[in-house]
């Protein structure tokens, strides 16, 4: 039997720091944002945990008994430890997780996988195309975007939501459209009469957004069959394929290259990805059941 | 008649690289030198009409005087005419289930009130293995598991535990399984690397004895605990006519030369249907593969909610929900899984690894109920190269 502890530890044994465990991290806020989406923020137990993470990673995030699953890391890498996890409940272990409540305990692993290329997009226009949840593993490289907004030329916000319910952080967009000079234009499939915005997908509005296509960075998170039909959009502006980039998802188990799940053609995601430069996987982006 | 001398300190040192001869019945001692060291040593024995890998107490376990006639789909044990231990080629088992154990606790945790504690598994308490009998292609498995526990950014710590301990006495393959073609992937018949002893099974006029090659200098400790002499030409010679015969004589061969741009550029190859109607999807190839290294988690609480456990266990990308995400999963169809299985095997795995992911043993071309060949299938879409498949589906239409 196990000891029973009012106290929260981790006992590490062995040599070799065990990638497969997780580190208890305490919920300090549980925030709903839509219907179906919610934020945990959580600090470490172990106060003397270190944690830095680049934006586009993502955590595994443990919730007791249920099961673990990946989820990116969407708070402001300049202020951690505290981390944000932004969460759409769509089944088992996130339906488990909504269910968690401030100073509960849960456990993470991480961070894992590849980053979006900010400091590349210095001196250039900067065009991020989310997706609904997408725009989640993009808010950190906002974040970044904002602190440093001088670096950067244009920056234009292009979101497709559901509803205009789902949209996320509006708040925080709307403090930095106002603050800052951000260009954000939001779409959604359908919507109440008393909605002024756009109604559509969100790669129509790539013709008409407003940026350089010679200078331009290009991050894009959202379904697949949006990021394919973005892509050929940028590229038909002329958006160098190279300086797209797009975060990609499967199935993941381990998060570190053990266990298969995440394989997309010759690239593990949870560690060539999930962010990715165009050209690397322009070969099999939209061959199906790959 | 040949006398054994036991090497004493004061002989000519031995090197890497450097032969022995021992005779047939001197290697129990070689067995028991290595039990005496603390080892377990597990390797092939008759189980339930087949050669498994399995714990060893004595040489009298190995399937002394037993061979195998393997084909597409078929596996039979037949009496050989001499007692050799090692006259047959690889079964349904590989050393993975011992270093890559196909079920594992990854940890247990434990709650009170609100708080978590995560207790890590003791990896010391797994056994220190010797492996007794390892074929070349099985050395060359091992080294492309090493790469993906090891060699990456994260290390398994279980895995590498076990690796670490592990003592490997290999033997060079006297005869070529029916399935076999690890000539053509470059993976054997001769162990090449990666072992403490290298063994070669020599019968000629009544004698029965062992070329045994020093690969490490642990390899010459447990070595100078058996009788043995110094290999002579003739011997030497001996061993490797029967490795030039097992090259010669293997079961299938495979095409390896621009084996990765031939499959990247036959995605949508009609071959992937044709194996459709036979593939039953039913992941023997993966299990009984040596390099397959894919694995689950299965989260568990006990009854009061206070005690859980995570579990780690073999899976196969011939599942569907392997590639499950939300809404559905990624390869639904059985098509798309075996190019999954065929394309990761012989084609992305060089990206990935840098080597292929198939050593040639056979294994998954015997244990497939309806003898599905990847030596055939890979072989089909070089001779029917860049054809499109009638009806293209592979892109969505905008
Ligand atoms: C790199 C990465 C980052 C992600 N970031 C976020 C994020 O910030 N916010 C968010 O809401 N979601 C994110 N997801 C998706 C999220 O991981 C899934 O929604 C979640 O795993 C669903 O688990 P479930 O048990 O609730 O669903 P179930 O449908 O019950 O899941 C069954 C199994 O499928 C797996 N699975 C299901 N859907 C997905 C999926 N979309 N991706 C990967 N595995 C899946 C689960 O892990 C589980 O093993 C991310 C996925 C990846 C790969
Ligand atoms: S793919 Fe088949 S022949 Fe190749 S290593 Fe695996 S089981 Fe052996
Ligand atoms: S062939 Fe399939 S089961 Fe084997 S390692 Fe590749 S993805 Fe995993
Ligand atoms: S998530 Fe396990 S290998 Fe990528």
């Amino acid at each position: 039997m196990v000891p029973m502890l009012e106290q929260t530890e981790v006992v590490t044994a062995g040599l070799v720091p065990d990638p497969m465990l997780p580190l208890p991290y305490r919920i300090q806020r549980v925030k709903q944002e839509t219907a179906d989406t919610f934020t945990l923020e959580i600090l470490p137990e172990d106060s003397s945990q270190r944690f830095s993470f680049a934006p586009g990673q993502f955590n595994m995030l443990y919730v007791f008994g249920v099961g673990e699953v990946p989820i990116s890391i969407s708070s402001d890498p300049g202020n951690v430890p505290l981390l944000k996890h932004t969460t759409r409940v769509v089944g088992t272990v996130t339906k488990a997780m909504r269910q968690l409540k401030r100073g509960e305990v849960m456990g993470i692993r991480g961070p894992f996988g590849s980053h979006w290329p900010v400091e590349e997009a210095t001196g250039r226009d900067v065009v991020i195309v989310a997706g609904g949840i997408g725009l989640a593993p993009l808010r950190p490289a906002l974040y970044r975007l904002m602190a440093e907004r001088d670096k950067f030329r244009r920056i234009v916000l292009l979101y497709g939501t559901r509803t205009p319910e789902d949209m996320l952080y509006r708040h925080e967009l709307e403090r930095w459209r106002g603050k800052f000079d951000l260009e954000i234009q939001v779409t959604v499939d359908r919507a109440a009469s008393n909605w002024r915005g756009n109604v559509g997908v969100v790669t129509t509005m790539i013709g008409r957004a407003p940026f350089d296509p010679s200078n331009t960075l290009a991050m894009l998170c959202g379904p697949e069959i949006m990021m394919r039909f973005t892509v050929m959009e940028l590229l038909k502006r002329g958006v160098a394929a190279e300086r797209v980039y797009l975060s990609a998802e499967r199935n993941m188990k381990c998060g570190i290259g053990f266990c298969g799940h995440c394989q997309y053609g010759p690239t593990f995601v949870c560690k060539d990805g999930p962010v990715f430069a165009l050209p690397s996987i322009a070969a099999i982006l939209g061959k199906s059941e790959i | 008649m040949i006398v054994p001398t036991l090497l004493a300190k004061t002989a000519e040192p031995s090197h890497v690289g450097d032969s022995f001869v021992v005779e047939r019945e001197h290697l129990e001692q070689l067995l028991q030198a290595l039990v005496s060291r603390g080892y377990e040593v597990v390797g092939p024995t008759l189980r339930d009409g087949a050669i498994v890998y399995d714990h060893l107490t004595s040489t009298a376990d190995l399937p002394s005087g037993w061979t195998d006639e393997q084909s597409g789909g078929t596996y039979r044990l037949k009496r050989r005419q001499d007692q050799a231990l090692f006259g047959y080629a690889v079964g349904p088992h590989s050393w993975k289930k011992f270093l890559c154990p196909p079920l594992q606790r990854l940890w247990q945790a434990a709650r009170n009130g609100k708080g978590l504690r995560i207790l890590p598994e003791e990896e010391r308490a797994a056994p220190k293995y010797a492996f007794f009998g390892v074929r070349a292609c099985e050395l060359n498995a091992i080294a492309i598991q090493d790469k993906v526990f090891l060699e990456g950014q994260f290390v398994d710590p279980g895995y590498k535990a076990r690796r670490e301990d592990l003592s490997v006495v290999a033997v060079n393959c006297g005869r070529a399984g029916g399935t076999c073609f690890c000539a053509s992937m470059n993976a054997g018949p001769k162990a090449a690397s990666g072992f403490d002893l290298a063994l070669t099974e020599l019968l000629q006029d009544g004698r029965h004895y062992f070329l045994v090659e020093l690969g490490s200098t642990r390899g010459a400790e447990i070595l100078s605990r058996v009788p043995h002499q110094p290999a002579n030409e003739a011997d030497k010679q001996h061993a490797e006519r029967i490795l030039d015969h097992t090259t010669r004589h293997m079961g299938r061969q495979l095409e390896t030369l621009g084996i990765k741009e031939l499959l990247y550029r036959n995605y949508e190859h009609p071959r992937w249907d044709n194996v459709t109607q036979r593939c039953l999807t039913c992941a023997n190839c993966t299990i009984v593969c040596p390099t397959c290294f894919c694995t689950t988690v299965e989260d568990v609480t006990d009854l009061t909610g206070e005690h859980a456990e995570r579990w780690r266990r073999w899976d196969s990308c011939f599942t569907v929900d392997f590639s499950y995400i939300h809404g559905g999963s990624v390869r639904a169809s059985p098509r798309s899984r075996y190019r999954q299985w065929m394309t990761h095997k012989l084609a992305t795995w060089i990206d990935q690894f840098g080597v292929s992911g198939c050593v040639g043993c056979g294994r998954c071309i015997t244990w497939c109920p309806v003898g599905i060949d990847i030596t055939v299938e890979a072989g089909a879409i070089r001779a029917s190269d860049s054809i499109k498949a009638p009806a293209d589906q592979s892109e969505d239409s905008p």
